[in-house]
């Protein structure tokens, strides 16, 4: 009954197939492009679900998605720059970088609400970003080349574009999976009734903004973990990667697909990166056409593509 | 003058909050025994809102002290003080409308069943939490509409919801701001014999608009008027007090009338 057949399934499973299968198409047709900017979607798509996790389900709006991709990154190309190449270390070293960012500004933040929790959001991560452009070691604002990708040993080549691909992919299906088993389990059952009504839940027993809390964090790690991917796909890292207006292409990733739609961040990202794709190669005012296009989403499509899609399927 | 109770279950001792320049609440004092349905009267405005919130933590008092269960509890925050066993219900209807029925009485009951940092199981196909949920709406007569999202309950429905939610956190007291509000007579009367059936089971605090109800129910009535016990006592010690009679002015009949 859960797997109905309806619009809405039928285009999340032809999306799982088609990412499943691309490598093979790229193959085939000797297209290598087409898997180096679905590697980058994958990549934005577990972003942009971490995002969802805490703007859909926990109804808290950050502007400042994008320190972990930065933070996640730096991990990286720091411990790489300093002679550190294993993936083993790299790793856990970005997702708990990230946690603990997320700890410390969660707490901060989490004390405000609605426009105030935007704002503050947004400058805490201006301020990882200045932090990041002051870090001459490491290139400052002109950013630090990775020459070597994280070593998982014999495990897994990174340098190989169809592994590297397939990791990515089966990192966004693992954390899609992970947020779909926490948004049904009791704690996200309350992460969701915070965000229903939040002086309810209150009055029930539950302490909201430590929930919150944990919430944030979690998402943060899962972003980190998608700043690692990002900065081994694109061998490089700088200040530029957590500037605002990338939480702000986070935010409309998330809003394209539908918040609070477990696929809607995938949907969202594979739609807003082939529209950059496409549109850039015509005129480099591309956003002009991006910004309507969003505004006709929010205005007439609440739900985003996938509600869309389940409205279709009602009638 | 408000009897010394030996124990209370609940008792409120000179409690004041200003908002601005308005008292809201004016040295109030107040005991609740255990076991009886306490019914809180006054016209609008009298601070009858302001008080459940006070007791219930969402509003702190300027001053005073509220006991609860032989515990001070004037500075806890609202989610200890619940599972402490305090549960109220809200005068405007304040459920999760995203969720269904059901799942706003599970999140109940899931609240007073250890902490919520569980991560991986799916919450809906917990039997007990389920079962919980179901005995509560059963008790309020929603057995039926569980899986139906509050968004589409009627208004009375939505009442009951709300008593249901409240009493799923097992409470020792029970706070209920204006359960009748917005209902028609046959739902009133139908919360009129909810209300009867629980007060055998739980210590209750009514706060109510609606006379016949609350002289139907309560054990004792306390008169409030611009934040201030005008008077605390049996039912028929209210009714026949002049000074109650003043306050009511226009409402006065509705005193009265059913003497």
């Amino acid at each position: 009954m859960n797997f109905s057949f309806n619009a809405r399934n039928v285009v999340v499973a032809l999306v799982v197939l088609g990412l499943s299968l691309l490598p093979v198409y790229s193959a085939l047709s000797g297209n290598i492009f087409i898997l180096t900017l679905f590697t980058r979607i994958v990549i934005f798509a577990l972003a942009a679900a971490s995002l969802n996790l805490i703007m859909g389900y926990g109804g808290m709006m950050s502007f400042g998605h994008a320190a972990y991709l930065g933070i996640g990154g730096y991990a990286v190309g720091i411990l790489a720059f300093e002679g550190i190449g294993s993936g083993f270390i790299q790793w856990p070293v970005a997702v708990a970088a990230s946690a603990l960012y997320g700890l410390v500004i969660g707490a901060l933040s989490l004390r405000t609400r609605g426009v105030y929790f935007i704002m503050i959001t947004l400058a805490f991560a201006q301020m990882a970003f200045y932090i990041a452009s002051g870090l001459s070691r490491y290139g400052g604002d002109d950013g630090l080349t990775i020459y070597k990708r994280s070593d998982f040993g014999g495990l897994i080549n990174l340098s190989n574009r169809v592994q590297f691909y397939y990791l990515c992919l089966g990192c966004l299906f693992g954390g899609i999976y992970l947020i779909w088993r926490i948004v049904n389990s009791r704690f996200g059952m309350v992460v969701q009734g915070i965000r229903s009504n939040e002086q309810r839940m209150q009055a029930i027993g539950y302490h909201a903004n430590r929930y919150r809390l944990v919430c944030f964090v979690i998402s943060g790690m899962i972003c980190g973990l998608a700043g690692a991917l990002l900065a081994n796909n694109t061998d490089f890292i700088s200040p530029a990667g957590m500037y605002w207006t990338r939480s702000g292409e986070l935010m409309v990733m998330v809003v394209f697909g539908g918040m609070g739609s477990l696929f809607g961040p995938v949907i969202g990202t594979i739609v807003f990166l082939l529209l950059e794709e496409v549109l850039s190669q015509f005129t480099e005012y591309w956003a002009l056409i991006m910004g309507p296009l969003l505004l006709l989403i929010v205005l007439f499509a609440r739900g985003g593509i996938m509600g869309l899609l389940g409205r279709m399927s009602r009638d | 003058m408000i009897d010394s109770l030996a124990d209370p279950l609940l008792r409120v001792e000179n409690l004041v909050r200003r908002f601005g320049g308005i008292l809201a609440t004016d040295n109030l004092s107040l005991d609740v025994a255990p076991g009886e349905l306490h019914a809180i009267i006054g016209p609008n405005g009298a601070g009858k809102t302001t008080l459940i919130s006070q007791l219930t933590g969402q509003v702190m008092p300027n001053s005073g002290a509220i006991h609860f269960a032989g515990r001070n509890v004037t500075h806890l925050p609202s989610y200890k003080r619940s599972r402490l066993g305090l549960a109220r219900s809200f005068q405007i209807t304040s459920l999760l409308p995203d969720f269904s029925a059901c799942d706003n009485v599970a999140l109940a009951a899931q609240a007073h069943d250890g902490h919520s940092f569980r991560f991986w199981g799916a919450a809906r196909k917990e039997p007990g939490l389920r079962n919980a949920a179901q005995a509560a709406l059963k008790r309020v007569g929603l057995e039926k509409r569980a899986d139906v999202p509050v968004s589409e309950l009627s208004h009375g429905e939505q009442r009951e919801l709300e008593l249901a939610v409240a009493l799923a956190t097992k409470p020792q007291l029970l706070l209920l701001d204006e359960p009748m509000a917005g209902l028609g007579v046959t739902e009133s009367a139908r919360m009129v014999a909810l209300l009867k059936e629980l007060r055998r089971e739980v210590t209750i605090v009514l706060v109510e608009h609606d006379m016949e109800a609350v002289f139907a129910l309560a054990d004792r009535i306390t008169v409030l008027v611009y934040g201030r016990v005008i008077a605390s006592g049996l039912p028929d010690a209210i009714r026949n007090n002049d000074e109650v009679k003043r306050a009511y002015l226009g409402d006065q009949h509705a005193v009265t009338s059913h003497a």
